[in-house]
């Protein structure tokens, strides 16, 4: 039977259709394993060949990769959240409670984007502290420690962002305050603060614009920065491992 | 080629060339410089109508000035807020006066604690007196006095984008 299914495997993937797709072919030698990494435009973000150490626990407590885990929960789940969500003021809260008590599965999902971002933001500055009291940092990382700089904007902007959208007493106060803390900024800080609310007020034009900066611009943000922070890692040597004192 | 002795009269020297190679260079620098001087004009342009485009022309929010109500209504010594507006109006011995309930620390809405006869701010804990004077917490400033006035209906107008430096007060 096992050898049945592998016979199968290998004719689908010495098919022409697959080869069209895949085209470094059905080979297991280090080249073929080679060319299925550098040919996909996903993988070939990532080393061909990385040292095992760099798979164990220690150098990294997988603290990237969680984070990142976290941040593809959140993109699958606020999708889905936006099916019943609308962004305007006499809805919102609504919505946000009709998610909550109404829509099957909604009091799920709510609260698993809620606790993915919270996670993600606690896994952010795990991994941040573990890079820097590694040492990870130091040449030829520089550079990486600056996009993960811009990245962790990113994620705060989008906690920020988010926060507004249920509506309620605490978003509405959180923002008041957050904005006026960008008011707070010398000389240019009334119009930061009216170009980020819409308004003078914390009112519709400012649930929309959080809303879209939320769901459009700080998510396509993050995900260009995490692909060069990745791509950044196979640039700068593979991921930092630290001599083992045997 | 360089020898002299090719030259035929009349056609220039080899050396032409070079101050030739000079224009050439000059144009392109000065074509480089104009393309990217347009764009940096373009550039500037565009951040320039991204500002104005997100700067909204026409804005919905409530008009600054508000009816506040009758004097009678407010009795003598007493400090009311409406959480409409946010404001004060505050009955005192010396006639009406109207103070901000926007906290001046991070922009919160106060609350008047007639117990303990203090103004309070439920975000960071700044507190002031029913002057609109701090005596606690992290607010920089003092609670706004705003322009009140008597209209002609009988009601007590108080006007928000209007802030007073000095004491004044509406006798009725």
């Amino acid at each position: 039977m096992a050898t049945l299914i592998k016979a199968e495997f290998e004719r689908i993937r010495n098919s022409e259709v697959w080869r069209t797709i895949f085209r470094s072919g059905a080979g297991s030698s280090n080249l073929h394993r080679s060319q299925a990494v550098q040919q996909n435009v996903f993988l070939h973000l990532f080393s061909v060949k990385i040292r095992s150490r760099a798979l164990e626990f220690s150098p990294t407590w997988y603290l990237g990769a969680l984070t990142l885990s976290t941040f593809l929960v959140l993109i699958a789940t606020g999708i889905l959240l936006m099916f019943y969500y609308h962004p305007s003021v006499p809805e919102a809260y609504n919505d946000m409670k009709d998610l909550q008590f109404v829509v099957a599965s909604g009091v799920f999902l709510r609260n698993l984007h809620r606790w993915a971002a919270h996670a993600m933001v606690f896994l952010v500055f795990a991994h941040m502290f573990k890079v820097f009291y590694r040492g990870a940092y130091r040449p030829p990382r520089q550079f990486n420690w600056v996009i993960g700089i811009f990245l962790l904007l990113a994620t705060l902007l989008l906690s920020y962002t988010g926060y507004l959208l249920p509506w309620d007493q605490l978003a509405y106060w959180a923002v008041t305050v957050g904005s006026n803390i960008a008011k707070a900024v010398p000389v240019m800080g009334k119009h930061i603060r009216f170009l980020m609310l819409g308004g003078n007020e914390v009112n519709a034009n400012a649930l929309l614009r959080f809303y879209v900066l939320h769901c459009v611009i700080l998510p396509l943000a993050a995900l260009l920065l995490v692909a060069v922070h990745f791509w950044r890692i196979r640039k700068d040597g593979g991921l930092y491992v630290p001599e083992t004192k045997s | 080629m360089s020898d002299p002795k090719d030259q035929t009269p009349g056609v220039a020297p080899h050396d032409a060339p070079s101050s030739e190679d000079a224009k050439d260079a000059s144009r392109r620098d000065f074509l480089t410089k104009l393309g990217v001087g347009s764009l940096l004009v373009a550039g500037a342009g565009t951040g320039l109508f991204t500002y104005e485009y997100f700067s909204p022309n026409v804005l919905f929010e409530a008009p600054p000035i508000v009816k506040a109500g009758k004097p009678d209504q407010f009795p003598a010594g007493s400090v009311t807020l409406d959480p409409a507006s946010g404001i004060y109006l505050i009955n005192s011995a010396k006639g009406f006066y109207a103070l901000s309930a926007v906290c001046t620390h991070l922009g919160c809405l106060t609350a008047w604690k007639p117990e303990l006869d203090v103004i309070a701010c439920p975000c960071h804990g700044s507190r002031f007196n029913r002057e609109g004077i701090k005596v606690a917490g992290p607010a920089p400033q003092p609670l706004p006095r705003l322009k009140v006035w008597l209209a002609e209906d009988g009601f007590l107008m108080v006007d928000r984008s209007t802030t007073l430096k000095a004491e004044e007060f509406v006798k009725v």
